[in-house]
């Protein structure tokens, strides 16, 4: 985001940030020749028992954002549907089911997975997408069931994911041909835990006035706390870009210059249009403060216990985000609205993703019954542009800072 | 046949047959998935109604769910909302799909039947954990309709319901095997009548019509016809018409992978001590929905086993337009049938449009070219 941006907004962390992921995705495609394990898994997947066993983890999620920033997602969903893929589905399966085959992509593909690890904490296509990769590669598959909680983390509920962490780590001890080490996974446990603690202190420094930073640059900066959670490098770079928000605060840089406006973004980013976006809305001296997404890697710390990782591991990755209750979900929207001071609401209904924007219209109508601050719909897709019309979507947003302004003046 | 003329009525109108049920006076309890535990339902005392679309126009829906959801739960929630099924006493939503888990939320928000529950499922089914997580979540709903009901569900309630469902899952797989044997011994559009009055009449009814049903068909033979002999494999269908247009075009259904057919009643649920074990040793053994995993390949294996034991000439998917499991199954199941040497054609269907002719050109296209 910060491409275009005078020198002094720029966030420094930004450089090294991408040093790190260059380097991570270097380790990942030079894995086989250094004799390391990769393992695929879906972006709400627990990666520290991973991390533990010293395998590489990959995110398909993470590889199908890249696709769609740097624009290669309407190809490869085409290619996707060439092979009887609906349109309709997920933009990020198909890119990657489509990578798979024709090695596209801005990496030319992600390494071969030796095993695949799917958790539906999010939704139930990954649980198709990683059935059709076990058939592809012919790799092991371990799906870690998360049952929804509607309304309640229920008993039985919390004894079927336990029992299945521990089954998760035998299929690590069976693929890894080696003994799971219970004392470097509470280490690890430790580390995922203060990278999650301080990418959530990250992002609660937007609440300053004006921001330091915006949701784009949470997209950005979100790829650590998803990849490389549980290591010291996540770590320490969230610390350093901690340290450089709460410098900018005092510095007083904005993200946004004259910042009057504060918004809230619901749902995936709209990645091959993030600049444009992020330029529309600070033409309009607003900032997207916030987000429900980026969000989501720190939301279920509370259910954490740094000091017994595994065993809270169950409850935490069972009750994040996007495996609640549309009710509980809209509290959350509420609860941000407030800590933000949000002055609207831009929520993305994403075709791709039903389990996030089936719902979003009732947490639209709470928002709008309980706290009165204009709520925008945009349709769009978060991989695939074809079904983004630019000119629409402008006058939409438009009319609605027209609104926030009207208010706020 | 004056039996299946019961059913073919009956489906007209649902309502009509909820108020013959209430005025018994009993409760109707929907569900929108065949992984529902009827029997616990009926053994509660309650009916146990598989709600469909009535295809009316999306308006009040329109309000909670965006277009790019499929039209069966935008359908029902049309349904809910403008009061069509204010019959209802309650639902239950096992978990199923994306949509269907976001459907449950906005029916409980919006909520204004009595009685709500979710049967949080497991989605993988071939594990022992998985096992027992399912036994403890129907142990669950038990008490809740206990609850419910006022009274305890005891295990003569239970086993009574389940013997009262296996039978009439007996008979409608007899019903099938028959139309397999001897195709075109009932027509589509009949054997769809049954199939979907079953789901939604009362049981004790559809126990005492299936069996004359069968020993009629058993006696009735049919002329040797050079027809094509068809499985479908979706999710629903809940269009006769498409049955009529197929054998229109010289096409008979002879099996199906449908949740609205044998995925919903192939399977005996078996003698065991407790009853709860059992029904859900049936759940997880049964021709397995896409939206539940027991292994990368046990969809392909049992369509292909089904389409062979059938000896079918063609397999038609016939998908519901913005429906992700199956969607995602589909090019695999395709490769696995064509490889067995079997035809195949896709149709994308929509309650909210459907267009017969074309349906008619590209069956008859199919049938001419197998
Ligand atoms: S975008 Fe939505 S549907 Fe796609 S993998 Fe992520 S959570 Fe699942
Ligand atoms: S048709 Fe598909 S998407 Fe719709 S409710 Fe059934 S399984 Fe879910």
């Amino acid at each position: 985001m910060s491409d275009k941006l005078p020198e002094k907004r720029k966030i420094k962390s930004a450089k090294k940030m991408r040093d790190i992921m260059t380097t991570y995705y270097l380790d990942a495609m030079t894995a086989k020749q250094n004799n390391r394990q990769v393992a695929w898994i879906t972006s709400g997947g627990p990666v520290e028992p991973l991390v533990a066993m010293d395998i590489i983890p990959v995110y398909p999620e993470n590889h199908g954002a890249m696709i769609g920033a740097s624009k290669m997602g309407e190809d490869l969903c085409i290619k996707a549907e060439d092979m009887g893929y609906s349109s309709d589905l997920c933009s990020y399966a198909r890119t990657d089911i489509s990578c798979s085959i024709v090695k596209g992509g801005p990496l030319g593909g992600l390494p071969e997975p030796d095993m695949l690890i799917c958790c539906n904490n999010i939704c139930g296509t990954v649980l198709k997408w990683y059935e059709i990769q076990a058939r592809y590669y012919n790799v092991p598959l371990f799906i870690l069931d998360t049952p929804i909680c509607h309304t309640q983390y229920s008993p039985e509920i919390a004894r079927y994911v336990r029992t299945q962490m521990d089954e998760y780590i035998a299929f690590l001890e069976t693929n890894t041909k080696k003994k799971f080490d219970y004392d470097k996974m509470a280490r690890v446990g430790k580390l995922a835990y203060t990278a999650q603690l301080l990418w959530q202190k990250v992002l609660n420094t937007t609440a300053h006035k004006p921001s330091p930073m915006s949701a784009f640059d949470a997209f950005f900066f979100l790829a650590l706390i998803v990849t490389l959670r549980g290591t010291q490098i996540a770590v320490d770079f969230y610390r350093q870009l901690l340290q450089e928000m709460e410098q900018r605060i005092q510095t007083g840089i904005s993200m946004v210059p004259d910042e009057k406006y504060r918004l809230l973004w619901d749902n995936l980013p709209v990645w091959y249009r993030l600049k444009w976006l992020s330029e529309k809305f600070s033409g309009h001296n607003a900032c997207l403060v916030a987000d429900t997404y980026t969000s989501a890697w720190c939301g279920a710390i509370k259910y954490t216990d740094e000091n017994n990782f595994l065993d809270s591991m169950a409850e935490a990755y069972t009750r994040i985000y996007l495996n609640i209750g549309v009710d509980q979900m809209a509290d959350q929207v509420l609860d941000m609205i407030k800590f933000y001071d949000a002055d609207g609401l831009v929520m993305h209904s994403n075709r791709s993703c039903k389990p996030y924007s089936f719902g979003q219209m009732d947490i639209m109508r709470i928002v709008r019954e309980k706290t009165n601050i204009p709520v925008i719909m945009i349709e769009a897709d978060m991989v695939d542009p074809r079904s983004f019309s630019q000119s629409q979507i402008e006058t939409r947003i438009d009319a609605f800072m027209e609104i926030i302004k009207q208010r706020n003046d | 046949m004056k039996e299946i003329n019961i059913f073919c009525d009956a489906i007209k109108d649902v309502s009509i047959i909820a108020s013959k049920i209430k005025a018994r006076p009993k409760k109707i309890i929907g569900y929108l998935c065949s992984y529902a535990p009827e029997e616990l339902i009926y053994a509660a005392g309650f009916h146990p109604m598989r709600l469909f679309s009535s295809k009316s126009e999306i308006m009040m829906a329109e309000q909670h769910l965006q277009a790019y959801c499929c039209s069966l739960v935008r359908g029902v929630l049309e349904d809910s909302l403008s009061g069509r099924l204010s019959f209802l006493d309650g639902t239950v939503f096992p978990h199923t799909c994306d949509s269907i888990q976001r459907l449950s939320d906005i029916w409980r928000m919006n909520g204004k039947y009595e009685f709500f529950a979710d049967v949080v499922l497991p989605a993988k089914l071939n594990t022992q954990s998985a096992r027992t997580y399912m036994t403890d979540v129907l142990n669950k709903f038990k008490q809740a309709l206990e609850i419910a009901a006022e009274r305890k569900i005891t295990n003569t309630d239970l086993w009574e319901s389940i013997k009262k469902f296996n039978f009439i899952r007996k008979n409608l797989s007899k019903i099938y095997a028959l139309q397999s044997q001897k195709p075109g011994i009932i027509k589509g559009a009949d054997l769809f009548a049954i199939v979907k009055g079953s789901m939604v009449m009362d049981p004790d009814e559809v126990g005492q019509l299936l069996p004359v049903i069968v020993a009629n068909l058993e006696k009735i033979d049919v002329p040797k016809k050079n027809v094509k002999r068809i499985v479908v494999s979706g999710s629903i269908c809940d269009s006769p018409d498409i049955y009529t247009a197929l054998e229109a075009a010289g096409g008979i259904i002879v099996g199906d992978d449908l949740c609205t057919g044998q995925r919903w009643f192939e399977g005996e649920i078996p003698d065991d001590e407790n009853p709860i074990n059992a029904i859900a040793a049936r759940l997880l053994d049964r021709m397995i929905c896409p939206a539940k995993h027991a292994s990368p390949t046990a969809r392909g294996e049992n369509l292909v086993s089904l389409a062979k034991k059938n000896n079918a000439h063609g397999v038609i998917f016939m998908l519901v337009k913005f429906c992700d499991p199956h969607a995602f199954d589909y090019p695999y199941l395709k490769e696995a049938i064509e490889k067995e040497g079997i035809k195949t054609l896709l149709i994308e269907m929509d309650d909210q449009q459907q267009n017969s002719g074309q349906l008619a050109t590209r069956f008859e296209t199919f049938i001419q070219m197998i």
